[in-house]
């Protein structure tokens, strides 16, 4: 598959932009931060939740919990995938029961990510509520599953792909839509 | 989240320190780390890191596996690794049956090969061989559609076994390249240390065997490691001794004098570690025989890491068996 590139959906500062608001909401909806957990979904999802915690310490001076999950584990694709996926490490280093916890992916599409990722916190505990934040939110959805904290709603088609570049992975941060070809 | 099929060569790296590496799992059988590359070898061992947390947890369980068979056929006794095994595929969610040699239609004179067909013909997905004839999971591996793990088979390898030691070396020391590591005893007959001297080998470590004359292969040096038959040669300067156990039962050909000659020259107190680096790891990968190849002092006190390989072995078992699985070749 090759993808052809389309348009730009968001630059540096649009990104910038919008992972600060997306943090300053989540302090709005969650008044007790020691109760606040923000646990990134890898890839793309960990570097945003770092991003959200070190903002949320800024504004707040306080800070939540962090974690990052892998899902691999989880996925309800494994028979159909050609290769088996790599495993990377879950980190999780506090007790997740009764906290509010917020998880932060790149890109809400299917919603399967998301299914992975709340079976997946529930083997670790019972938190009190789970919210989620995304980047960009293209539609598409195949299970009954919305984000609390939304960056960009970008409405697509299904030959469209949406690409999160962050600098920690890719060298520089901005958002594009691309075409399959 | 997309699939990455990018090759070997991106790195990334996050805050804690975890790199990634795209190398893809494409064999459908383990059969020894002979076969394997370092890349492959890599790959289980960051996989078996991820696993680990899993035995942590308070529900220690994933769906990863579910609706998957695993039958485990041991025709040789095992403690360790067939609860290690039956463990991670638990872990796992994969559904479990165990069969030994005295509890199966082998005792009716029943072959291998026979067995194997009739448990593939049942739709399992792995079978897990321990057998005393090298080659018997090869064997397997080219006549059934399951993946073959092999679990020991006679002197030749014990894969498994092989990638919990270097996964608990690496996990204590960082790394496996340019390790000076020792491996103590009957050579002759250990499967354990072929698959270590294969995977350290692969992972650039620097082996060194020691044994009596009459434990240790003729041509051992091809597999590039240093032979010596002095003790306190191996100990001194390692960064690691693997002991071996002494195969009591395979004894009565006349190899050893007596036991207490072996002990003598070979066995590992307090007194033969003074030389030794004070970070220096042992260890062993049972069963010991106390007060034979180690002493108690030693084999419980703060360089062992025997235990640690143990619950290591769990998370090495869940890599392979959650690997193979994928594996199409």
């Amino acid at each position: 598959m090759t993808l052809r590139g389309k348009s730009k959906l968001m630059t540096k500062e649009a990104l910038d932009k919008a992972v600060m608001r997306i943090s300053h909401e989540i302090l709005e909806k969650n008044k007790a931060i020691k109760d606040l957990a923000i646990i990134g979904i890898r890839n793309r999802g960990e570097y945003l939740a770092y991003r959200i915690a070190d903002n949320i310490k800024k504004i707040s001076g306080q800070e939540a919990s962090l974690g990052i999950l892998d899902i691999t584990l989880y996925r309800d694709d494994l028979t159909e995938v050609a290769e088996q996926p790599q495993v990377q490490e879950t980190r999780i280093d506090f007790d997740i029961s009764g906290k509010d916890i917020v998880l932060v992916d790149d890109v809400l599409y299917t919603g399967r990510t998301i299914r992975c990722a709340l079976d997946a916190l529930i083997d670790f505990g019972r938190p009190h509520r789970i919210q989620l934040a995304v980047l960009v939110d293209r539609g598409h959805r195949e299970l009954p599953i919305r984000a609390d904290f939304v960056g960009k709603n970008v409405p697509t088609s299904l030959k469209e792909v949406v690409e999160v570049r962050l600098n920690e992975s890719d060298g520089k941060d901005e958002v594009v839509i691309c075409e399959k070809e | 989240m997309a699939t990455t099929t990018l090759l070997n060569t991106q790195k990334k790296e996050s805050r804690w320190g975890m790199t990634k590496k795209n190398v893809i799992w494409k064999r459908k059988d383990l059969l020894g780390l002979e076969d394997l590359s370092a890349d492959e070898i890599a790959l289980i061992l960051d996989a078996a890191k991820s696993f680990k947390e899993v035995s942590t947890r308070k529900v220690k369980k994933v769906p990863t596996l579910r609706g998957k068979t695993i039958v485990s056929l041991f025709f040789e006794p095992s403690t360790r690794t067939r609860i290690s095994f039956e463990l991670a595929a638990k872990r796992l969610s994969a559904d479990t049956i165990g069969i030994t040699a005295n509890s199966s239609s082998v005792l009716k004179g029943e072959t291998l090969k026979d067995t194997a067909k009739n448990i593939e013909a049942m739709n399992v997905d792995v079978v897990i061989l321990r057998h005393s004839t090298p080659g018997a999971p090869h064997l397997l591996a080219k006549v059934l559609g399951p993946s073959i793990i092999n679990a020991g088979d006679g002197a030749h390898e014990h894969p498994t076994q092989g990638l919990l030691d270097l996964f608990t070396i690496k996990e204590k020391k960082g790394t496996l390249k340019n390790l000076k590591v020792s491996i103590i005893g009957d050579i002759a007959h250990s499967r354990v240390a072929r698959s270590n001297i294969w995977g350290l080998k692969k992972m650039g470590a620097d082996v060194t065997v020691c044994g009596p004359s009459t434990l240790m292969p003729v041509g051992i040096e091809r597999m590039g490691v240093k032979v010596t038959n002095d003790l306190d040669q191996a100990i001194e300067g390692a960064d690691v001794l693997n002991v071996l156990r002494i195969q009591v039962e395979r004894q009565k050909k006349g190899l050893l004098p007596s036991i207490r000659e072996y002990i003598n020259l070979f066995g590992i107190n307090r007194q033969r570690l003074k030389n030794a680096k004070d970070d220096m790891l042992i260890m062993h990968p049972g069963p010991i025989n106390r007060g034979v190849e180690l002493t108690p002092d030693v084999a419980d006190g703060p360089c062992s890491v025997i235990l640690e390989q143990v619950a290591n072995g769990i998370a090495v078992r869940m890599a392979v068996l959650f690997l193979v699985t994928g594996g199409k070749e």
